[in-house]
């Protein structure tokens, strides 16, 4: 078998089989990325590589092609570049990619992308020409043979591509089954969706390992008792188990006159919730590594490097 | 069937605003079954009309205005007399009825704005009288041998190729406040039940637009 070719440092550590950390980036409905900048400076240190999200829940924010260049060249941070199928067709993404690449991009997250219905702009036209394992097989297509339908690429891009998975999908055979689609389109790792039941994700962990594709675990780290709870209330088909909100409960309350002590308790609890979790994970060999989707929360980092060591 | 529902009366009082005197022609087919040009929703339109100070000066159903052969046929009763008034037609039909009904005016040299009372919402399976639901978007490369009879094109929001995404929540979508059914369990579910989810398994290709939509005919002589 020829030796996989490597275009990004995550590439390079995939292939290595190296146990890695991404983290996320969610630019906002703005043009100054000051913020998201800085929250990638801090974080760049610990990850491999940083998604930058692509209007999250349909809701219009700065283009993730544009704000994943300028992430990658102003942090100095490896940018996973999420791109949805949402809002262009099959011709617009084929230029998009060839752009990425010559704006310095080498890996993206292909995502099918909330429905505009669910977002700020509802009216808006859902394209979805291609989907998440047909976007996967655009970039291998463009990669691997240099050619776009066939077409020659004068100067072909060079990319590594993921997708998505949901180890909280029910019914979960479906979902394990939809993986196989896109590794046999070409994806290269999955980062999933956040998960906090254990049993459910070692079944269906155990379930993607016939594809042999290294898989990411998402998690969600919580900043705060508001956070966990929004979480819990907000995000569909997650639950945040009830012991975690409980405590993150008690440590808003027993900590509120000392905001400093609070937030070292806080650090100190996502630490000793992940640990076990990712450990037993990663013993049983069922994971590539972790993929972070706390926003706004690069202070975390360290203590993740922790999780994940050893 | 073709399935229709009745446009707002403010719109086509606002189409209708120049004209007064008008020749209504509605559907005896689909638009019917649809409760949208059977006999009391035409009461109705007359009624409407009739309030908003319009002269309907002949009305007459068109057993199947998407038939352009029936057409020729149905224009033999509308009197000259209504013709040599008319300012506007309105038609209760779908998209389509009216459009073929467009070609019969060119025909007949008749050239007098024609406006539509109805919204089209595509082909549907009829569940009973009130409850339609759009089973085929009419899209020219029918996938449903891959897919266990159903429809990803109609029944997934999306219309994936490769479903479900991840906006499905035990089997319902994220379009709608998962209300309605995730049309890619829904066909997970099916081609289970029939023992081939090998065909669950196989990676589709995207959707070849090539041949879709624009000014589509099929003529096969």
């Amino acid at each position: 078998m020829a030796e996989k070719k490597v275009y990004s440092k995550l590439g390079e550590m995939l292939a290595k089989g190296e146990f890695i950390l991404t983290g996320e980036l969610e630019p906002e409905k703005t043009c100054d990325l000051s913020h998201t900048i800085q929250e990638a400076k801090e974080m760049a240190p610990y990850v491999v590589a940083a998604n930058v999200t692509d209007s999250p829940l349909g809701i219009v924010t700065i283009n993730s092609l544009a704000a994943s260049h300028i992430i990658q060249k102003e942090a100095n941070i490896e940018v996973i570049w999420q791109l949805t199928v949402r809002d262009v067709n099959k011709l617009g993404i084929a230029g998009m990619i060839m752009g990425g690449h010559a704006l310095g991009l080498r890996n993206i997250l292909s995502l099918t992308g909330d429905h505009p219905n669910m977002g700020d702009m509802p009216e808006s036209k859902p394209v979805f020409d291609l989907d998440s394992a047909t976007l996967c097989m655009l970039v291998r297509e463009m990669v691997d043979k240099g050619t776009i339908n066939g077409y020659e690429i004068e100067s072909p891009p060079k990319f590594h591509v993921g997708a998505a998975a949901n180890p909280n999908s029910n019914p979960m055979e479906a979902e394990v089954l939809k993986v196989g689609r896109k590794v046999k389109a070409g994806c290269e790792f999955i980062q999933t969706q956040v998960a906090y039941d254990l049993e459910k994700t070692i079944e269906f962990l155990t379930a993607l390992k016939r594809y042999n594709v290294p898989v990411l675990l998402g998690i969600f780290p919580m900043k705060s008792y508001a956070m966990a709870k929004g979480f819990d209330t907000f995000v569909p088909g997650v639950d945040v188990p009830k012991d975690v909100l409980a405590k993150w409960k008690s440590i808003k309350t027993d900590y509120k006159t000392d905001k400093v002590k609070q937030k070292e308790i806080y650090d100190q609890a996502n630490y000793e919730f992940f640990k076990p979790f990712i450990t037993e994970l990663k013993n049983k060999d069922l994971l590539g590594g972790v993929h972070c989707m706390a926003v706004h929360y690069p202070r975390i980092f360290p203590k993740l490097i922790e999780v994940i060591k050893g | 069937m073709i399935v229709t529902t009745k446009k707002d009366f403010e719109e086509i009082e606002d189409a209708l605003k120049s004209y007064n005197n008008i020749l209504l022609i509605y559907c005896g087919t689909c638009s019917v079954t649809a409760q949208c040009s059977d006999e009391k929703s035409v009461n109705e339109m007359l009624e409407h009309l009739k309030n908003a100070g319009k002269n309907v000066i002949y009305h007459q159903e068109f057993k199947e205005p998407c038939d352009f052969r029936q057409d020729l046929q149905d224009w033999r009763n509308v009197p000259q007399e209504a013709l040599d008034k008319v300012d506007a037609f309105l038609i209760l039909s779908c998209g389509a009825g009216l459009q073929a009904m467009l070609d019969l005016f060119d025909r007949k040299n008749i050239f007098k704005p024609i406006f539509i009372g109805l919204n089209t919402h595509g082909i549907a399976e009829t569940e009973r009288i009130g409850r339609f639901h759009v089973k085929c978007a009419g899209c020219g490369d029918c996938l449903l041998n891959y897919t266990g009879g159903i429809c990803p094109v109609t029944s997934c929001a999306k219309g994936l190729m490769n479903g479900p995404c991840g906006g499905q929540l035990d089997g319902k979508c994220e379009v709608g406040k998962y209300e309605k059914d995730c049309g890619w369990i829904l066909i997970y579910e099916r081609l289970k039940k029939i023992g081939r989810l090998d065909l669950f398994e196989q990676l589709r290709p995207a959707f070849n637009w090539t041949d879709r939509g624009h000014q589509k005919s099929v003529v096969f002589r």
